[in-house]
Order: C-alpha cells, then sequence, then structure tokens
C-alpha cells in the first residue's frame, strides 16, 4: 500500500533538524508553500540552508523564517526585491551567508542533482565574478563553467492537486522550480490545494511522477484539523 | 540634443522586432517595448519563470498570484501559450531558442561586454537572476539604456568598471541619443535621433564611435 497523506502541516515538517538543507519551491508570489513554511518556522529548526530562487518579501514565507534567525545561509538567484526587508537586515549584519547562483544554473544544478549527474558545462556566467574560482573549459572556442549538483535533505514544494502516490500538477506558472526540487531532495514534501481519488488525473496532465515525493498535505485537510 | 523619453525608447526599440520573433523582455524598461510593438506583428514573448506566449496585464479582480512575469507583475496567458518548469525555461534561453532579448544595462563596453546585474558596492546584496543566462542565450541581445549616467558620465566605455553579465554579447545598443552596433570592426552608429549629430554623441561615449555609413 501506498499512502503519502500526512495529516498536518505540523506533522509534515516534523522531523526537519538543525542545520538541514532545505529547498523551497516558488518564484516572487507564484507556487510558494506558504503552509508548511509556517509549519517550519513554527517548529522551530535553526541554522537552515535555504536554496530558493527568492529570499521572500515583508513578513511572510522565507522572509519570516530570516526574522526569526532561522537561517544560516541562502543559495538563491535574486534575494533582492522590493520588500525583501528581512534578507537586507540579516546580510548587512553579516548573520546569513548567501550563495548567489544565476538562475538557469540554479534550476540546473537542482535538475541534476535529482538525475544523477555529477556536473554540467554552461556557458552562463563564464568570464564573470560569479565563475572565479571554478573550473573552466573552451570547447569549440565557446567558454564553459563546470557547475555541481546542488541537492537537499528537504523540499517543500507546492502544487496545485495531487494524489496519495504523489503525482502533482500545478497551477500555471506556479510549477517553477518545485518538480526539480521534488526530484533533488531526499524527503521531498508537497502541500497541495487538493488531494484526488489514484487514477483521478488524467495521466497525460502528470507533470511530478509520484515516485519523487514522499509526503502530501492539503489545505482543506488542514482546515479539517482544526 | 534630442534625447528620447523611455517611452519613446521602448517604442524605437520595438520597431526592431520582427513578426513572428520569439523575444524574452528583461524587466524594468525593457517589458515597456511590448506596448509598442504593431499589431500586424505576431511576437511570442517569453517569461523565465515558465510562460511562452505571456499576454497582457489581466482585467482587476481577474489576478492569478500563480501567474506572473519575470517582474512579479501579474500575467495572462495569450491562446497557444504554454507553462513549463524553471529548468526548462533556461534550456529555451541557453539553448539559443529564443531570437531577441531586450535588457537594461549599466554599462556596455567597445566589444559588447555587459554589466547589469551588480556595482560595486559589497554593501548592498547582490541580485542576478536569469540576466546572466538570457544574455550568453539569446540569438540576438539588445539592450536599451540612457547614454549616460545620472552624473553625466558615459555608460558605453571601452572596458566595462562594474562586474560583468557575460562577455561579448550585445549586438545592438538603443539609448535616447542613437542606435548603435557593436560588430567586430567596433561600434558602429547607425541611427542618430533628431538632429544629434555624430560628434555630440561621440563626446559623450567613452569608446570610440565608427560614424554612420
Amino acid at each position: 500500500m501506498i499512502d503519502k497523506r500526512v495529516i498536518s502541516f505540523k506533522e509534515a515538517v516534523a522531523d526537519i533538524p538543525d542545520d538541514a538543507v532545505v529547498m523551497i519551491g516558488g518564484f516572487g508570489s507564484s507556487g510558494i508553500p506558504l503552509k508548511l513554511i509556517e509549519a517550519l518556522r513554527q517548529h522551530g529548526a535553526t541554522g537552515l540552508t535555504i536554496i530558493s530562487n527568492n529570499a521572500g518579501v515583508a513578513e511572510e514565507g522565507i522572509a519570516s523564517l530570516l526574522r526569526d534567525g532561522l537561517v544560516r545561509k541562502i543559495v538563491c538567484s535574486f534575494p533582492r526585491s522590493a520588500g525583501s526587508i528581512w534578507f537586507e537586515k540579516r546580510f548587512e549584519e553579516g548573520s546569513v551567508e548567501l550563495e548567489l547562483v544565476p538562475q538557469g544554473t540554479l534550476s540546473e544544478r537542482i535538475r541534476i542533482a535529482g538525475a544523477g549527474i555529477g556536473g554540467f558545462l554552461t556557458p552562463t556566467g563564464y568570464g564573470t565574478k560569479l565563475a572565479e574560482g571554478k573550473e573552466t573549459r573552451v570547447i569549440d572556442g565557446k567558454g564553459y563553467v563546470l557547475e555541481l549538483p546542488l541537492p537537499a535533505d528537504f523540499a517543500l514544494i507546492r502544487a496545485e492537486s495531487g494524489d496519495p502516490w504523489g503525482n502533482l500538477i500545478y497551477n500555471t506558472a506556479g510549477r517553477n522550480f518545485n518538480p526539480m526540487m521534488a526530484s533533488a531532495a531526499s524527503i521531498t514534501i508537497a502541500e497541495v490545494n487538493s488531494i484526488v481519488a489514484v487514477g483521478d488525473l488524467n495521466p497525460e496532465h502528470i507533470v511530478t511522477p509520484g515516485i519523487f515525493v514522499d509526503r502530501l498535505v492539503a489545505e482543506e485537510m488542514h482546515h479539517a484539523q482544526a | 540634443m534630442l534625447r528620447l523619453n523611455p517611452e519613446q525608447m521602448a517604442e524605437r526599440v520595438a520597431k526592431d522586432i520582427p513578426d513572428g520573433a520569439y523575444v524574452n523582455l528583461g524587466i524594468g524598461m525593457p517589458t515597456k517595448v511590448a506596448n509598442y510593438v504593431s499589431g500586424d506583428k505576431l511576437v511570442i514573448y517569453h517569461s523565465e519563470n515558465g510562460i511562452l506566449a505571456v499576454g497582457p496585464a489581466p482585467a482587476p479582480g481577474e489576478e492569478n498570484p500563480n501567474l506572473i512575469n519575470a517582474g512579479k507583475q501579474y500575467v495572462t496567458l495569450l491562446p497557444g501559450g504554454c507553462y513549463f518548469d524553471n529548468a526548462e525555461s533556461f534550456a529555451i534561453m541557453r539553448g539559443g531558442h529564443l531570437d531577441i532579448a531586450v535588457l537594461g544595462a549599466f554599462q556596455v563596453s567597445a566589444r559588447g561586454d555587459l554589466a547589469n546585474w551588480a556595482t560595486n558596492n559589497d554593501k548592498y546584496p547582490p541580485a542576478v537572476g536569469g540576466a546572466m543566462d538570457l544574455a550568453v542565450g539569446a540569438r540576438k541581445l539588445f539592450v536599451v539604456m540612457k547614454h549616460t549616467d545620472r552624473e553625466g558620465e558615459p555608460k558605453i566605455l571601452e572596458q566595462c568598471t562594474y562586474p560583468l553579465t557575460g562577455t561579448g554579447v550585445v549586438q545592438r545598443i538603443f539609448t535616447d541619443l542613437a542606435v548603435i552596433d557593436v560588430t567586430p570592426d567596433g561600434l558602429q552608429v547607425v541611427e542618430l535621433f533628431g538632429s544629434n549629430t555624430f560628434d555630440e554623441v561621440q563626446a559623450l561615449t567613452g569608446a570610440r564611435l565608427l560614424p554612420p555609413a
């Protein structure tokens, strides 16, 4: 029997330890597992390394983890946005380390971590500050930078709908980093709007195969418990 | 001298976007270009977060927080459009599938180096996003920027002084004074706006320009 449903957001994140490496899906306001992040904040694990495209704005999402001092390092392509006050504050005071990664390199490092690939050569960043200290190679006259996989202990992802096997479909551009992150973490936890029966999702439409997902929590189940 | 305003600069860039092109517009001023592409051209816009055929802003009340562009503004999807994940979106960029990218810039060098993601101020946290991938990946890279910075210093230089986004990547520069191509022979002025003269534009440029043919 396979049933990946978990009863609450709290239970879904209860085993995330201090110093864990946690990937969090989303791009701007789109496709962010806000309820899982809030559960992680309340859980209170500290010394976290967060891998995500952005660093959160205002008091919500990743910004709340930064505000509460739970984050030691952030791996990110675009940490600074209008309203990213907590990232800017923690960066300026030196309490958070930033590893800045070009966006396509970030998603590809995550993708290969889930795909069992040991590295890739990308033209992105060649000859720039972000390639300093990295191996480079010239192929057919074009310069490339060697980039390595970026795995995580946990991935918190957001989808529209899932089934008990963990198959997922997404809402519009909300998929962004979520499918790659699902494949790249030891434990992947998906927050969805609704859970349907196995067989109800059109197999032609499933974006993330359930094999990549370990736990599934629905907003409505959470409300039913509360 | 005639200095185009940002709307006029966007309008000028739009003239060089051909019918049938797949185009990525950077955040900020480049996004305005879409407003001026003539309605008789079909142009398909790509958004780095994973959209092809981005449509206009939704009507009030119709916004979907998941459906945003790279600048985090609400958008819509045109019929025929589609969604994909971020790794595929950047495969579209790096793989040379986009015809044109339009980006803003702090500086451009005489050999087409682009600096648009960071200044030399280390206290200010840097952000790079998709700029480096677009710079190396798009078949043609257009830069739209003012000819000089707030202090009146040239932004077109022999060598960039800010950290580079990519080397030898810019094909055409649209400023408020002129249109300039980066060629193997050097920076070729292809259009001077209004009655702007070559000598006037050269005086505000930190690299040697080639006069229009």
